[in-house]
This record gives structure tokens, C-alpha cells and sequence, in this order.
């Protein structure tokens, strides 16, 4: 079941806040309200973690991270590196990177097996990625943009693109990902998806300005609740397969 | 552009969700579908969809404010351009297309279809379609309104007079009035005996009228009212007003001797002076010595005087000899004299008798031996004013010159039109004339056009127009010395203007 919630009257709620399968990572606000949303959805079954990284709120454009491990940029402090490796799981690496590119979470997706970059990233970075969070690592673009972080956000069991991104393109990252991809909108219609929401395997949270149509896409590509496989999966099951077999 | 060799994979636009209602629709910038952004944003916010205009019904145009009338017909591209310009707030959007919608001419309604563009939310341009509808109310034009007024109606009247035996002021007048369209608004004008009437329809016309009068002659002026009638329980007052000016009697080119205060003054100027140019202040000048001073229009009215001898008793002389006293020439006005001595005779008196006078005159550097010239004949004339008896001791020249004749050059051509024409007010005539005054007043008409032909710096304020038919008949004939008006400061006549004064 998706979630809507609003940070501080404002709904990109992806800025402030990372989902991951093994925790979540909140930004500390001014009111408690954002932190409880995740709390009574979450708190049975990962940490929920009030955080900052680089004394500033926006955590999730800074970092990026899976059930294996999380990478920070390098304006992390001492400070908060220690209470995120005290916070969240032990098989979890916590893992500070000198990437010149500090917005981590704009310049990388990824999901449990799968990370797409930036296009400019570093080798090294690559190599950490690959080592730290477990993944094969693509360098891609979508729909033109080179943030692939920023416009598109997707979990083991499905994920949402650019509404911009041409058929081929979507056919050609699903292969990639091997998940079901949909191209779609966020926030009534914006096209900043993962600033807009974020997902894992069973729970996503939206930016409160999301419509019931964008909430259901949502739900249905991320196979949230108890939906069915719905005619979305029929239609990728082209390229879901691998035609290299 | 060229794609050098390169491959570039197909690339088919996919479909999203409309983000409000769920249709599958290509993804544009709102990621809205049309309909959905169609309600979401009115574009056409903030702009005017009912307007009033003012239409005028006597010459069928509509003002274009402040103060513009715009002649359209109905489903024009005037019309439909002025419609346009009307309407407020229209540089926020893009203009695509407009177009009438038919209306009954008599439901006194315009409407116009518009179609603009304007971007809605992220970039996203929406076009839309409305309609204008302008109210049309009838209110008449200026000009309308004054040519409908009844002129006997009025509310202020301004009676502007000179006690002079000519009327040359007054035509000149009418020429600056007519320049500056000071009497634009003048229901009424009526000439009278020494002056004219201006009627207006409002107190602050005629003030208006009186204040220009101030600017271009000395008058003196006084303000009357006369209660018509009143309401005594809303305290409203109706009054005519009257506004009496009266123009000083100096005239350019009189001779004037100046009362003793005003001489002394004037740091001993004079007694006998020229009054060289008449504006809002007057210009004399002595002719003996070329000081010359401007009086200003309280200076005069503080201690008011009459000219001795007026341009009408101008008498004709002939130049026998002329000797320059000095070679400087002294700038009086805008136009150059110098002292000499001039041996002159009475035209009448020449190959009559022997009577010569020598003068000393101020046109030295105009005349030549055997030119004629007009002067006052001081030494004939029989004077009984009262000035020039109080100043004792002091000699009065026998003859006062004041500018070449051309009188004897003319003498054939009288008569024979000009190139050139002037405008003149609408006025009604003064009925108590007689044949005598009606000649008498043609005579000065054509003496003023000759002045103004003589005269480059008299005719620098006022129009002039090229006489068309003139211009047909006597394209040959240009001649001699006698002066005349150059081409480059005539105007076209336009026969637009020809009926609105």
C-alpha cells in the first residue's frame, strides 16, 4: 500500500528520506509527523533512522544504498557516519566515498542486484558501488537525462521511469533491470520520480500532491498490496525475457 | 543535423497516464491530458471579457482614449484592431487569431472571438478560445458635440476689444487663434464694432480663450458674473460670466510719445518712440538714437498711453539723399538698422514746391537715394496730445520715416491675387455694418496681406496656405522687388481641415 505524507508543506518526500529493504533513513524536521508516517508503516520490520548527512537535511539526494550496503558522500561527518553504522544493521556496509560528484542519490539507482549511474562517474566509484551494494553496475541515461537517480526510482519487483522515455529506451532498461518498467508521473504530474516518492519490496511513500491515477500506476508496478499481475507485467513479458538464451 | 556516420536508434514516443483522470495520452510537459489542464488552469484569467466602448453616432467613431477617435466601420479591420488594443492585460498572452461574431447593429454589442496562447504549468502552451463582448454606448465626439451645440446657449462669454480705427489686430488674431486652435472650442463668434465676441460653453473655455490672449497681446482684463438663477436647497448657482479684454492700443508702427513718467522710467527714453513689435510685451524703439525697450504687459496698463499717430496716416515720401552717420548696424528685434540722415521730400509737395526736410532716420541701411518710404509727416500734422506738450524743450523731428514703399511697384499688380491664401475664423458678421465699413474693412484685409508679405518676422507665427487656383493662373508671372512670400513656408492646404474650422 502506498503512503502519502508531505515534509514540512512540501512533497518531494524522495529529498528527505531513503527506503531501502534492510532500513529507512529520515531527515530530522522541525515536526515529528514525518518520522511517525514511516514509523507506524515500517517499524516492525527495518530501523527507521533519523539521520543528516553533511549537517543537511536532503539525505536522500545525498546517499545512496540497498539491503547490502549504503554508500554516503564525502561531506559526511565522522559524526553522523558513526551513529548511521550504529543505527541501521550490522550486515549492512556503511561505506563514505570520495566522489566528486557528492549527490549520490541523483547520480545513482539501484535496487537489490542493479545500480544504474551517471554517466561521468568515476572508475573507483563504480568499483565501490559494485563491491559495497552487491550489484552489477550499467551506466545509462533516461529519457536524455543523465541523473538517472533523480527520474527514476525502482525496487526488486517493479519500477517507474521519466514519462518522457521512448518505448525502446523503457524495453532496453527493463532487460537491464529485469523488473517490470512503467513510465510515469508523480506529484500530480511531475516527472521528478524519485524525488517524488520512494519504494522497496513491499511499502512506497508519495508526495502528498500524487493523484489516486498516479498512486493505483504505482501500486500496480510495484506490486504493492494484494494486486494481481496486471496487464502491465503481460505487456513487458517481451522484454523481460532474455532474448540472448 | 547530420548524424556523421553514427547509429541513432528509433525512438517511439511512449504513452503515459493522464495524472488526473488515468486516459493514455503521449506525455507532454503538465503530464496532464488537455482536458484535464483545460480545468485545472483557465488561461483566460485576468482578461477583460466585457468591455465598454464610446461610440460616437453623428460621424460613426470610437474613442480611442484619452482623447482619439478612430473612424470604423462595423466588422472592419479598424474596428477589429481597436477592439484588440483595447483590451487590458493582452501582453501576458499570445495573440493567435481574432475574429467578429455577427451581432444586430441595433443591439449595440460587438463581439469578438479571440484565440490566445499562453503557457499553463511547466512550459505547457494551451490555446483557448473566448469571446469579447463590447458594449457599445453612444456618446458624441468633441467635434460632434460642438457643431450640435446651440450657440445661443452659452455660459461665458469673452468680449475682446481695441479702441482703434483699424481692425489690422484683430487679423492678425484671428490668424494666431486659428495657428494655435485656441477658439476650438468657441460655440459662437460674432464680430462687433472694435472687436469681437467669443462664446463658450463653459466658464473654463473662456478662461482658457483669455489666458492664450494673454500670451500673445497686452490686454487688460476683468471677470463679471451674473446670477440667472439658483437653487437655494441644494445650493446650486447658475451664472453667466463675462470676461472683458481689452488689447492696448499700440500698434506696431505707431508713433508714440511717451508720457513723462514712463519716459524718465525708461531712463529718458524718447518722448518719441516707434512701437517696433507688439506681443505679449511691446517693443519701442527711438528713432533718433535705435534705444530701443520692451514694455511688458502690467508696465504698460500701470501707466497707459495712446499712440500720437497711427499707421493709417502714413504719408509717402521721396528719398533725395541719404547719408549714413555711422556703418554699425544695431539689431532691434530680429531685424538690423542704422542711423543716418535722410533728405526727403512730400510726395505731394514734390515738383510742387521746395519743402525738404532733413531727418534723421533709423532705415539707413534700406533706403537708397530715390526709394520711397513711408513717414509720418510730424512736421504737418495737427496733434493735440497731451504728452508732448509736457515736454518742453525737446524737438520733434519734421518727419518720421518708418519703412520702404512699395506702393508705386505694386501699383499695377493690385488686385491681381497671390499665391498663398489664409484661413479664417467662422465668424457671424456684425449687422450694424454699413457698405462703407464693409469696404473700408476690405481695404485693411489687403493692406494686413501685404504687411505680411513685406514682413518675414510678422508672418513667423501664423499659417499660410498655397492658393491652388492662384497657382494655375499666374505660374509665369514672378517678378521685380516686390516682396513676396516664398514657397517653402507656405503649407498644403489639407482639404480635410477645410470644414472643421
Amino acid at each position: 500500500m502506498a503512503t502519502r505524507l508531505q515534509f514540512e508543506n512540501s512533497c518531494e518526500i524522495g529529498v528527505f528520506s531513503k527506503l531501502t529493504n534492510a532500513y529507512c533513513l529520515v531527515a530530522i524536521g522541525g515536526s515529528e509527523n514525518f518520522y511517525s508516517a514511516f514509523e507506524s508503516e515500517l517499524a516492525d520490520a527495518i530501523p527507521v533512522v533519523k539521520a543528516s548527512i553533511g549537517d543537511t537535511r536532503m539525505i536522500g539526494r545525498l546517499c545512496v544504498g540497498n539491503k547490502n550496503g549504503l554508500l554516503l558522500p564525502h561531506t559526511t561527518t565522522d559524526q553522523e557516519l558513526q551513529h548511521l553504522r550504529n543505527s541501521i544493521p550490522d550486515s549492512v556496509v556503511v561505506q563514505r566515498i570520495d566522489e566528486r560528484m557528492n549527490a549520490l542519490g541523483n547520480c545513482i539507482a539501484c535496487n537489490d542486484h542493479v545500480a544504474l549511474t551517471h554517466t561521468d562517474l568515476d572508475k573507483e566509484t563504480e568499483e565501490l558501488i559494485a563491491d559495497v551494494l552487491g550489484v552489477e553496475v550499467f551506466r545509462q541515461t533516461i529519457a536524455g537525462n543523465i541523473l538517472v537517480g533523480s527520474y527514476c526510482t525502482f525496487s526488486n519487483r517493479g519500477g517507474m521511469v521519466h514519462p518522457h522515455t521512448s518505448v525502446e529506451d523503457l524495453d532496453e532498461l527493463s532487460t537491464l533491470l529485469q523488473v517490470p518498467l512503467v513510465a510515469g508521473t508523480i506529484n500530480r504530474g511531475s516527472d521528478v520520480i524519485a524525488a517524488g516518492m520512494i519504494v522497496n519490496d513491499w511499502a512506497a511513500f508519495c508526495g502528498l500532491d500524487t493523484t489516486a491515477t498516479e498512486l493505483s500506476v504505482i501500486e500496480n508496478i510495484f506490486k504493492l498490496g494484494d494486486s494481481h499481475p496486471t496487464a502491465i507485467v503481460d505487456t513487458m513479458r517481451k522484454s523481460l525475457i532474455d532474448t540472448y538464451v | 543535423m547530420e548524424n556523421q556516420g553514427m547509429f541513432i536508434p528509433t525512438q517511439t514516443v511512449g504513452s503515459v497516464l493522464c495524472c488526473m483522470c488515468g486516459v493514455r495520452m503521449q506525455p507532454n510537459a503538465a503530464n496532464m491530458c488537455i482536458r484535464c489542464l483545460r480545468s485545472q488552469v483557465d488561461i483566460t484569467e485576468g482578461l477583460q471579457k466585457n468591455l465598454t466602448i464610446l461610440h460616437c453616432p453623428e460621424c460613426n467613431t470610437y474613442l480611442q482614449p484619452p482623447s482619439t477617435w478612430i473612424k470604423a466601420e462595423l466588422e472592419s479591420k479598424e474596428l477589429l484592431a481597436f477592439c484588440i488594443k483595447r483590451l487590458k492585460n493582452m501582453n501576458t498572452v499570445k495573440l493567435v487569431h481574432a475574429e467578429f461574431v455577427w451581432t444586430e447593429p441595433h443591439s449595440k454589442r460587438i463581439k469578438v472571438k479571440i484565440r490566445i496562447q499562453k503557457e499553463a504549468i511547466h512550459s505547457a502552451v494551451l490555446e483557448q478560445a473566448y469571446t469579447v463582448e463590447y458594449t457599445q454606448q453612444e456618446h458624441m465626439c468633441d467635434l460632434c458635440a460642438r457643431s450640435q451645440a446651440d450657440p445661443d446657449q452659452w455660459i461665458a462669454v469673452v468680449q475682446l476689444r481695441q479702441h482703434v480705427s483699424h481692425r489690422r489686430t484683430f487679423f492678425y488674431l484671428e490668424q494666431l487663434i486659428l495657428k494655435h486652435g485656441a477658439a476650438l472650442k468657441a460655440i459662437n463668434i460674432k464680430e462687433i464694432h472694435q472687436g469681437i465676441d467669443f462664446f463658450f460653453r463653459n466658464r473654463s473655455h473662456a478662461v482658457k480663450f483669455v489666458d492664450f490672449l494673454a500670451n500673445v497681446v497686452p490686454i487688460k482684463k476683468r471677470e463679471d458674473k451674473q446670477l440667472v438663477s439658483h437653487d437655494s436647497k441644494s445650493n446650486n448657482f447658475n451664472y453667466k460670466y463675462t470676461f472683458s479684454v481689452t488689447i492696448c492700443p499700440i500698434c506696431r508702427e505707431d508713433l508714440i510719445c511717451l508720457p513723462p513718467k514712463v519716459s524718465s522710467s525708461l531712463g529718458n527714453l524718447g518722448p518719441v518712440v516707434l512701437c517696433m513689435k507688439v506681443s505679449s510685451n511691446i517693443l519701442v524703439m527711438d528713432p533718433c538714437t535705435l534705444r530701443s525697450v520692451y514694455l511688458d504687459s502690467s508696465q504698460y496698463w500701470r501707466n497707459p498711453f495712446n499712440p500720437l499717430l497711427n499707421s493709417r496716416q502714413l504719408v509717402e515720401y521721396i528719398v533725395l539723399d541719404i547719408e549714413c552717420e555711422e556703418k554699425t548696424q544695431i539689431k532691434v528685434g530680429s531685424t538690423m538698422y542704422s542711423l543716418a540722415y535722410a533728405q526727403v521730400a512730400r510726395l505731394s509737395d514734390f515738383g510742387n514746391n521746395d519743402i525738404i526736410f532733413t531727418v534723421k532716420t533709423h532705415l539707413g541701411n534700406l533706403l537708397t537715394p530715390g526709394d520711397y518710404a513711408l513717414g509720418y509727416d510730424v512736421y504737418g500734422a495737427n496733434n493735440n496730445d497731451v504728452n508732448i506738450d509736457k515736454h518742453k524743450g525737446r524737438t520733434v523731428p519734421d518727419a518720421i520715416l518708418i519703412k520702404k514703399s512699395y506702393e508705386e511697384k505694386r501699383h499695377g499688380k493690385r488686385g491681381k491675387g497671390r499665391l498663398w491664401k489664409l484661413k479664417s475664423l467662422k465668424m457671424e458678421p456684425d449687422n450694424s455694418k454699413t457698405k462703407m465699413d464693409e469696404e473700408k474693412r476690405d481695404f485693411e484685409y489687403e493692406q494686413f496681406l501685404e504687411d505680411l508679405e513685406e514682413n518675414p518676422e510678422l508672418r513667423f507665427n501664423i499659417s499660410l496656405y498655397r492658393d491652388k487656383e492662384e497657382e494655375m493662373t499666374s505660374m509665369a508671372d514672378t517678378n521685380d522687388d516686390v516682396p513676396s512670400i516664398p514657397m517653402e513656408e507656405m503649407l498644403a492646404d489639407l482639404s480635410l481641415n477645410d470644414d472643421e474650422n
